[in-house]
């Protein structure tokens, strides 16, 4: 693909599929009053070595050859799933570029296997900033490109003393293995970008049916109640921003242990209205097969017409008016 | 000691555990813990109190009986009734345990220093008994698992590389009244729920009596301080003795140093555990 240098960053201008027109995302979409089809997904519940580049693209090989076979249309795998974790000083030994060899065997599988791939790493910067990612590849292409935004530095995290914060939250055309009969807008929201409502909230406005969640959330409270108490936040949160955005929501969190963290699992789809429609029970590695339908985003969007309604003209002159206050601490 | 009985009640309360999640994690835990670094087997130092024998239980749950190997190391002075639990924990779990007498090592050198007072000799024992693990650890080709629950570790009440010394601890992270939750749900013996808690390192010691509080109660205000980073004032507030919170701030604060590697000198750009942060499980 080509890439080309703008002021803002790195933009893939090869996004879409030769032969079909690039889209404004928006402007209105064109859709069939019976938008039918369905695409195959798969969602890897994947444990990556930490710090072992080579042995987790293997990995990755294998699982995209497997949901190939199986017909997927997208495998989806977590956080940093190229690396692991919590690398701590092992951030800059770890870290690709675009033009990494690795990613180069990615492109390969997607191209070979006719399936799309969402897979997380440590990308380097030209100026040597190191982003926690994920790319969306198709075909060979690296479509999208999403830098995780929001860096916890808290608790048990410890993101911005290693990473580079992304400053963008982008929607973009999803191929699904050029085998959608639809057109399909997705955004990628990387694990806490999940948890600040306005990154779903700027990917719905730009048309998305289609969130993609890769995750690496550790399993944390061992009390009553408690002890699904990070599952139970991405529940509701993924339940939430489904219906209230009237989009799929395809959360994919890691298996696994690292330092005794043991991450929780707990992969799912959500559907358009805000119902779970298939979920790894558990925090084993394991690979969730489901199939998007259209015609559910359609039925959830004619019922609840809320993105026609959104009222864009008031939150920006809301949105101006704060942001001539003084900012509050 | 006590003479009653009783069992340590955590089913209820601020402190009540979902057994079976957290079961189901530490079981993970474990066999992560020990493969991860080329290992198949656990070995644990089994008293025959609760904290031993739920790390015993976790393990042969998680590696299974055959790869768990379970060494009660008593002394003379040694309450017989820990012997015959060990022995209960054992066969309810379908083990054997190894038995090591530490009292010909500990007598010798105690010949030498005939006026060491009984902190002295306990420190000694539990070191002796750590240097025994690390010893078979090799032999058994056995990860050595911890036993030190988070109660013990945030008050320091327990011996530095002695029974502190570990690789893995898979109940480092739960009070002692969550010990007895998790032991009760895993159906451990009887007698090992009930009877009263103690480093059995001198006839007759109790660890409520030495603390000076119950269980229950330094618990809870461990909880409120640590977990719910709640202020003494505010502890106080809630109707805990100040005392007793006084006592317990004070043992936190003063044992932080057994929590934490030995202290290195910084002279480089590049300090070990200040600018060199490596993950332990680097390269795993």
């Amino acid at each position: 693909m080509v890439l080309e240098r703008s002021r803002t960053g790195v933009i893939p201008v090869a996004a879409v599929p030769a032969g079909t027109a690039v889209h404004d995302p928006l402007t209105l979409r064109e859709a069939g009053p019976d938008p039918a089809g369905s695409v195959s997904i798969a969602l890897a519940q994947f444990y990556p070595r930490l710090g072992d580049v080579a042995a987790n693209l293997g990995a990755h090989l294998t699982i995209v050859s497997s949901a190939a076979a199986t017909g997927a249309a997208l495998v989806v795998f977590p956080e940093l799933s190229l690396t692991g974790y919590f690398l701590k000083d092992q951030v800059p030994d770890v870290a690709l570029g675009l033009r990494a060899p690795e990613i180069d065997a990615l492109r390969d599988a997607s191209r070979a296997g006719g399936i799309d791939i969402v897979a997380g790493l440590i990308l380097e910067s030209a100026g040597h900033r190191f982003y926690n990612s994920s790319l969306y590849i198709s075909a060979g292409e690296i479509v999208h490109v999403h830098r995780k935004v929001y860096l916890p530095t808290y608790g048990l995290f410890d993101e911005q003393r290693y990473l580079a914060a992304g400053d963008r939250f982008r929607a973009f055309d999803a191929p699904l293995g050029d085998r959608a009969e639809h057109r399909w807008r997705a955004g990628i929201l990387i694990c806490e970008d999940l948890w600040h409502p306005s990154a779903a909230t700027l990917l719905a406005r730009q048309g998305v049916d289609l969130i993609i969640c890769p995750s690496a959330s550790p399993g944390r409270g061992l009390l009553q109640g408690e002890a699904v108490g990070t599952a139970s936040s991405y529940d509701v949160m993924t339940r939430t921003y489904a219906q209230l955005f009237t989009t799929y929501v395809l959360y994919c969190n890691r298996s696994g242990f690292e330092d005794g963290v043991g991450f929780w699992g707990g992969s799912r789809v959500v559907d358009p209205v805000g119902t779970v429609v298939a979920e790894v029970a558990g925090a084993h590695e394991s690979v969730l097969y489901h199939s998007l339908e259209r015609s559910a985003v359609r039925r959830a969007r004619v019922a609840y017409p809320l993105l026609r309604d959104e009222r864009n003209d008031v939150n920006d002159a809301e949105t101006d008016r704060l942001r001539r206050r003084p900012a509050g601490g | 000691m006590s003479t009653t009985p009783r069992p340590i009640d955590s089913d209820a309360g601020p402190l009540a555990v979902d057994a079976a999640f957290v079961i189901e994690l530490l079981r993970g835990f474990i066999a992560d813990g020990v493969r991860k670094v080329g290992f198949e087997r656990g070995i644990v130092g089994l008293s025959g109190g609760v904290d031993s024998s739920l790390v015993t239980a976790l393990a042969v749950s998680s590696l299974g009986a055959d790869n768990v190997v379970a060494v009660f190391m008593p002394y003379r002075s040694s309450d017989p009734q820990s012997r015959i639990d060990a022995q209960a924990v054992c066969d309810s779990l379908g083990i054997t345990p190894t038995i090591v007498d530490i009292t010909p090592q500990v007598d010798a050198y105690f010949e030498e220093f005939p006026d060491a007072d009984r902190t002295r000799r306990g420190n000694k024992m539990a070191r002796e008994r750590m240097s025994i693990l690390y010893d078979h650890s090799m032999t058994e080709r056995a990860l050595v698992l911890g036993t030190s629950n988070k109660t013990e570790l945030l008050l320091g009440y327990g011996t530095l590389f002695g029974d502190m010394a570990s690789a893995l601890n898979p109940i480092g992270d739960l009070y002692k009244t969550q010990v007895y939750a998790l032991a009760r749900a895993l159906g451990l013996p009887h007698s090992v729920l009930t009877k009263a808690p103690s480093a059995d390192l001198w006839a007759g010691q109790s660890d409520e009596d030495e603390l000076g509080m119950r269980y229950a109660v330094v618990d809870e205000v461990l909880h409120l301080l640590v977990d719910e980073r709640r202020s003494r004032a505010e502890v106080v507030a809630l109707g805990f003795d100040p005392g007793d919170v006084d006592n317990v701030v004070a043992r936190v604060r003063g044992s932080q140093y057994k929590r934490r590697p030995p202290v290195i000198a910084k002279l480089s750009n590049r300090t070990i555990d200040r600018e060199f942060r490596y993950p332990r499980d680097w390269g795993r």
